[in-house]
This record gives C-alpha cells, sequence and structure tokens, in this order.
C-alpha cells in the first residue's frame, strides 16, 4: 500500500496544541501494514479527548471529544472515513421476515434510533407509565455520545429474491472467492445486514447495539457478533502508531480521508459505478483473523522481524532506523548477497505490492477468551476495510497475502462477510431508502 | 504442511541453502537473517560441539528421509495394487519420517506442498500427495484414478531425498526447527485439521514431538554448559508430553484423535506450549 501521506501522520511533528482540523487530517494519514494494525489516525482524535479526561479530576466537567458527537446525517455514513474509535462492537444480522414494508420499518426506525444514539440521547422519549418496559434500555443515561457511529450495509444475500431486489444487485457484489489457507467457521461468515457502532466507551457502544437489536425483534436477528480494542488514546497521550497484538507497529499506507480525489478514486462509489442506490456508498469486508499468539511469543525476533518486514522496536523497515523512513526506497535495498534486505514474503513487502492498488482499512483488534479445543488465546484482528469496488480492490489483495504471506503461519482467517454500506441521509429520509423504496 | 507460504519460499530458501551448500560457513546466514546481522555473526561463532551437532542432525535427516522414500514406495505400491486396507494401515506410519524432519523436508519450495498439502490450502487443479491420497482412502474409499498422484508422490519423495544431500545445516536451524516442529503440532495437530479424514493426527503429533526432541538431545550439551537448568527443565517437560501422549498408544500406532475428549486434547495442548516455551530459549547456546 502506498504510503505517501506517512509525514501528514508523523505524530512527531504534530504538537499537543493541535487544531481540531489538523487532527483529523492526520487521522486521514497513519495506516501503514495491511492487514494488520492500521487504527493510526483514529486515536489521534480519541487520544485529544481522552487525554483531556484525564485531567478531569482537576476539572470536574469533562472536556474534549468524548462530550462532542459524529453527526449522523450526511452525504455519507460516519464511521467510515470518521478516525478510528477506541471501541468496536460488530453485529452481523438474518432478516427473519419476508415482506420488504417491514425491512423498509426497520430501517426508518434504526435511523432515527442512530441519529439519536449518536448524539448521547436516549432511542426513545420516556413513558410515564410505569406499567410499560421503558423505552430505552437505560445503561448509557447520563453518558456522553463519546463520539459513537452507527453504519449499516446489506450483504449480498438480501438480493437473493426473498425481497425482489435481485434486478438492484450491484454487478460485481458477491460474497468473497475462497483464499488459499483459509478456515472460514459458518459461525463467523455472512449476514443479510452488517452493523459497526464505534465509540471511544464500550459501554455507550454496547447500549447502541443492543437497542438496535431489540429494536429489530421480530424483523431480524443476530448471526453474530464480535467486540474490537485498539490502544485507547488516553494510553497513548503521544498518540504514536498503534501496534497489533504481534507486538509490531502497523498501520500507514491508508489513503488520505481528507484527501477527496482519492476517497472518490478508492472508497466512494461513482455514479458510472451504478446502481444509482449505492452512489456516495461503499463497499465493506470483514475478515477475522486469529493470531496463533503462543506460536507467535516463542518465534525468534530476527524471525518475528523478517515476518513483517519491519524493526519490532522503532517500527522501520528492516534495514532502516527511524519509523518514518521511506518504506519504498527500503524495500529497493538489498543485502551483499543480492536478496532484499525486507523479504520477498514479508508482509510489509506484499501489502505494499505495486503500490497502485489501496483500500481503506478500519481494523480493531479483538480478544474473545479461550480456544476450547487447545486452551490457547482466542484474539486477533478483527479487519475491516471500505473500498469502491471489492473483486478489484480487496480480493487481488488478498490473494496475494493469502498466497504468499510469511506472516500465514501465525493467523488464520477464521471470519469473513462482505456488506454494501450505503450512502449517507439527510434529516427526514432513512438509510437505505434508494433501495427498499 | 507449515502453510503455503513455504511454497513461495522456494527459491528463497531452497536456493539459500543449496547455495549455502558450496559456501563457507560464514556466509550461511538465513534467510530469515535478512535484515539483521546476528544469524551471521552466530554461525562464524559456531563452536565445534555446534558443528558436530549439525552434523550428527544432517545424518539423522538423511536417515528419515531414506525410510521415508522407503515407506511411501510401500504405501504406493498399495494405493496402485488397489488394496484399500493395506494403503490406509501403511498411511499414517508412512507419514511419520516425514513429520520428524519438517522443518527441512519444507524448506524445498514446491517440494512440501507438493508432499503435504491439505486440501484448500493448494488450488484444486495442483492439489496432490499424501493428503489428496488420505481423501480417496477415508472419504471415497478407493483409490480408482489415483495412481497418476501415487506415482508423483513417489517421485517427490525421491526428489526429496536428493535435495536434502545439498543442505548445509546451521546451528541457528536447529534452534528454529525445533520449535518449528511444535509449533506445527499447535497450529494444526492439536486442533484435528492435519489429518482431516484419516484423524491420524496423533501420529504426526509423536513424530513432530520425536523431530524436536532429537534436535534438544543433539544440542544438549552445548546448552547444559551454557544453561544447565533450562536443560534440565526441557527434558522434565519432554517427558511430561510423552507421558501423556503414551496413554494413547494403540499397538504400534496411535488411537484415532477424534476418540480424544475436549479435555484431553487440551491438556496435550496446554504440555506442548509448556515445552515449546522452554524450548525456544535454546537460542541462548547461539547467543553471544
Amino acid at each position: 500500500m502506498g504510503n505517501g501521506n506517512r509525514k501528514d501522520g508523523d505524530p512527531k511533528r504534530q504538537g499537543t496544541l493541535l487544531s481540531r482540523r489538523e487532527v483529523l487530517k492526520m487521522g486521514a494519514a497513519g495506516g501503514l501494514g495491511l492487514l494488520l494494525g492500521s487504527m493510526v489516525g483514529g486515536s489521534v482524535i480519541a487520544g485529544k479527548g481522552l487525554a483531556a479526561s484525564l485531567t478531569k479530576g482537576f476539572d470536574s466537567r469533562p472536556t474534549g471529544d468524548d462530550q462532542e458527537s459524529v453527526p449522523f446525517y450526511g452525504k455519507v455514513q460516519a464511521g467510515i472515513v470518521t478516525p478510528a474509535q477506541n471501541f468496536l462492537i460488530f453485529a452481523s444480522f438474518d432478516l427473519v421476515t419476508e415482506r420488504i414494508e417491514d425491512v423498509r420499518k426497520l430501517f426508518q426506525d434504526w435511523t432515527d434510533a442512530a441519529a439519536r444514539l449518536t448524539e448521547g440521547k436516549p432511542v426513545g422519549e420516556e413513558s410515564d407509565n410505569a406499567f410499560l418496559p421503558p423505552k430505552d434500555t437505560g445503561e448509557a443515561a447520563g453518558l456522553l455520545p463519546a463520539r459513537t457511529t452507527v453504519t449499516f450495509g446489506v450483504g449480498p444475500s438480501v438480493f437473493d429474491g426473498r425481497f425482489g431486489l435481485k434486478s438492484k444487485r450491484p454487478p460485481t457484489f458477491a460474497d468473497l472467492p475462497s483464499f488459499p489457507g483459509e478456515s472460514l467457521q459458518p459461525q463467523w461468515c455472512g449476514g443479510d445486514i452488517g452493523v459497526q457502532v464505534c465509540s471511544n466507551d464500550m459501554q455507550v457502544a454496547f447500549h447502541a447495539i443492543r437497542n438496535l437489536i431489540r429494536i429489530a425483534r421480530g424483523k431480524a436477528v443476530l448471526r453474530w457478533m464480535q467486540e474490537g480494542f485498539q490502544r485507547s488514546g488516553a494510553a497513548d497521550p503521544q498518540a504514536g502508531t498503534p501496534r497489533n497484538l504481534l507486538g509490531f507497529k502497523d498501520g500507514t499506507g491508508n489513503p488520505d480521508v481528507n484527501d477527496p480525489d482519492l476517497m472518490n478514486r478508492y472508497v466512494w462509489v461513482q455514479k458510472a459505478d451504478g446502481p444509482s442506490w449505492m452512489e456516495n456508498g461503499t463497499y465493506m469486508v470483514v475478515r477475522k483473523i486469529r493470531m496463533r499468539i503462543e506460536v507467535w511469543d516463542r518465534s525468534s525476533l530476527q524471525d518475528q522481524e523478517a515476518t513483517f518486514g519491519r524493526h519490532r522496536a522503532s517500527g522501520a523497515p528492516l534495514g532502516r532506523q527511524d519509523e518514518f523512513d521511506s518504506l519504498e526506497e527500503a524495500l529497493e535495498q538489498k543485502n551483499a548477497d543480492g536478496t532484499y534486505v525486507i523479504p520477498v514474503q514479508s508482509h510489509v513487502r506484499l501489502s505494499h505490492g505495486d503500490g497502485s492498488v489501496k483500500i481503506l482499512r478500519r481494523s480493531y483488534s479483538y480478544s474473545s477468551g479461550i480456544e476450547p479445543r487447545s486452551g490457547q488465546l482466542d484474539a486477533g484482528l478483527f479487519f475491516i476495510c471500505f473500498q469502491r469496488d471489492i473483486a478489484s480492490q480487496f480480493v487481488p489483495l488478498q490473494d496475494r497475502l493469502a498466497r504468499q504471506d510469511k506472516l500465514n503461519e501465525y493467523i488464520v482467517h477464521i471470519g469473513s462477510a462482505v456488506f454494501a454500506c450505503f450512502p449517507g441521509v439527510s434529516r427526514g429520509g432513512y438509510i437505505g431508502e434508494g433501495l427498499w423504496s | 504442511m507449515k502453510k503455503l507460504v513455504t511454497a513461495f519460499a522456494t527459491g528463497i530458501l531452497g536456493a539459500a541453502i543449496v547455495l549455502a551448500g558450496c559456501s563457507s560457513k560464514e556466509e550461511t546466514a538465513s534467510p530469515q537473517a535478512e535484515g539483521t546481522a546476528t544469524a551471521t555473526a552466530t554461525a562464524a561463532a559456531a563452536s565445534e560441539g555446534l558443528k558436530a551437532a549439525t552434523e550428527s542432525y544432517k545424518k539423522y535427516v538423511i536417515e528419515q528421509t531414506d525410510l521415508f522414500v522407503q515407506a511411501t514406495e510401500a504405501f504406493v505400491d498399495a494405493v496402485k495394487a488397489g488394496d484399500v486396507e493395506k494403503a490406509r494401515e501403511l498411511y499414517a506410519p508412512s507419514r511419520m519420517y516425514y513429520e520428524r524432519i519438517e522443518p527441512i523436508a519444507e524448506s524445498f519450495g514446491d517440494l512440501d506442498p507438493n508432499i503435504d498439502a491439505r486440501e484448500g490450502d493448494v488450488d484444486e487443479s495442483e492439489w496432490r500427495g499424501y493428503h489428496r491420497l488420505e481423501k480417496a482412502l477415508w472419504v471415497q474409499k478407493s483409490v480408482e484414478g489415483q495412481d497418476k498422484y501415487a506415482d508423483q508422490l513417489l517421485s517427490d519423495s525421491q526428489q526429496l531425498r536428493a535435495l536434502v544431500e545439498t543442505v548445509e545445516v546451521t546451528p541457528d536451524m536447529l534452534v528454529t526447527g525445533a520449535v518449528g516442529l511444535l509449533n506445527e503440532v499447535s497450529s494444526s495437530k492439536v486442533v484435528g485439521e492435519e489429518e482431516r479424514y484419516s484423524h491420524t493426527d496423533l501420529y504426526d503429533f509423536a513424530a513432530n514431538v520425536e523431530g524436536a526432541e532429537k534436535i534438544f538431545e543433539l544440542l544438549k550439551p552445548e546448552l547444559e554448559k551454557k544453561d544447565a537448568s533450562l536443560a534440565s527443565d526441557i527434558e522434565q517437560k519432554f517427558a511430561d508430553l510423552k507421558a501423556d501422549l503414551a496413554q494413547y498408544k494403540e499397538g504400534d500406532g496411535y488411537k484415532i484423535y477424534t476418540e480424544l475428549k475436549p479435555d484431553q486434547t487440551k491438556k496435550l495442548s496446554q504440555l506442548i506450549d509448556a515445552l515449546a516455551e522452554p524450548l525456544s530459549q535454546m537460542g541462548t547456546v547461539l547467543g553471544a
């Protein structure tokens, strides 16, 4: 992946007194490596908010970005080019109704609820009838919006004929082909609807998804759900490049989200791409990637570094000193014997490829207890990326990694789903109205 | 099979090793050493004791590969004779020779996937080797039409035998290889994913452990000089694991993996982790 924006993303160049605009710009940069890591920019914002909240003891008023909400309404959905918040809950739903009116109603209700949730409000006004269950489940009462976003998409299965939508299916939108070495488990795959909730507070995120699940009852049921995290801004006030669970700094090469041309080229569906209901939408790929933590932990440092193609401590490309030294130059560097200093099968080299294919990554780490058969940690990366066309962006990239990446010794893809994420909606409309109406 | 990554390591690792064979020891840094200077320095500093260990290990590899070719020949003969029962009997024991020396065997690029790829590791059109025949023997329960794969398997194993001759074993290959063998167990055998049709995973499991123990035995004299308590810790952990494994022995072989209860596979997995952790400290014999 390219890394043209690295300079903008260099935290060393950023003082602590950043303008909001500058911070946003920073969020855009970031992202080196590929599947792993990639949450650079997001936590810069989070860092600002949470670092500020650390001073709460001295100032009774909470300050910083947690107080702010990310606008729900707009030309595009939030949670895509929004800098990554600290936490994620991702839910995949299956529709249980076969009537499109029900689906339409569900999305109308979800739209209203999501707009309120992202403003830190309960999902409905409370009635004073004590004989009724409360409209809102209550666990986020009094909490800040925490920069919560809710992002909706639909899977290829909604075009299977149940809702008469076959003709609206985007031509290249389909389940992913199988990749060598993957070990997909049905309980972590697919879904009619994908809902991504991101927030700087886990309880706020849980509250949001819980209420959306509740609203869906009778119309859609949960198929699978996954929580994710990254190091919080509070733990990293310097807002350095985050490390993945393998201990490596990882995350550059994302296209700059503040460059509309780049976003239009790589992320947002254009009018000419069709269908019209997807214009200003984007396609999302989700992969649950388990890391073989125990195996990794007993690999020698030289093996680990050769796997990533970077030095572990500094994050610098192999053979270089500084994290932000040019990757492209480092990739050309050879040893005396003619081999590349950054090995041919290293993750960083394969991820970069020829630099022409880009996707927008927005991944989180996950930890889900232990794997019952082995007693080993069930942890890894919940990979999320957005692109204008999955078939020509994610697929060739992942095919290359699946076949050659040295990292495959230490990871295994166990879950997979794709969702067509709708364009944004303006007040008065509802998410997906171009498809459902 | 480790992971198909190895298929592409071909040129790199394979070539590096072959080249290493005709160059001086000082230049035999493994490809993993790219970007770091440690391995080169280490190789140069290899003591006489380590040199003896690498020479003994090479003998062991050649001996195991000889046995592998013989066993594969008998297995292939049974397949080609249409003797399903005989072939099923010979399948798992034949593979053990390969599993014992897997880190070396899989360093020759395409040879490892050709011999040992599981279904889905490579494109269907390229899938061949032991696991292809495993599926025929246990799923189709027939070897009809398998002659081609049987012939390929035999010639691949013979090619492996020719290639191991060219390997220059370095001390750091020993250290990495021992842990690599246990990682093989962790990543695919312990979850029963290696032998998904025959469920003979415990044969591979035992062979990987035996291969790791062989390396440990060869390095033990050097390790004892540097860190005697580490050596005895590793020894104890091997004993614990082998004792646990022994309860699943059946005749000359092992129980079918699916007969093990979840808490039994979990125990095995945890014993592997308990052993592999100190074993990964064996690199101490290489350090300054």
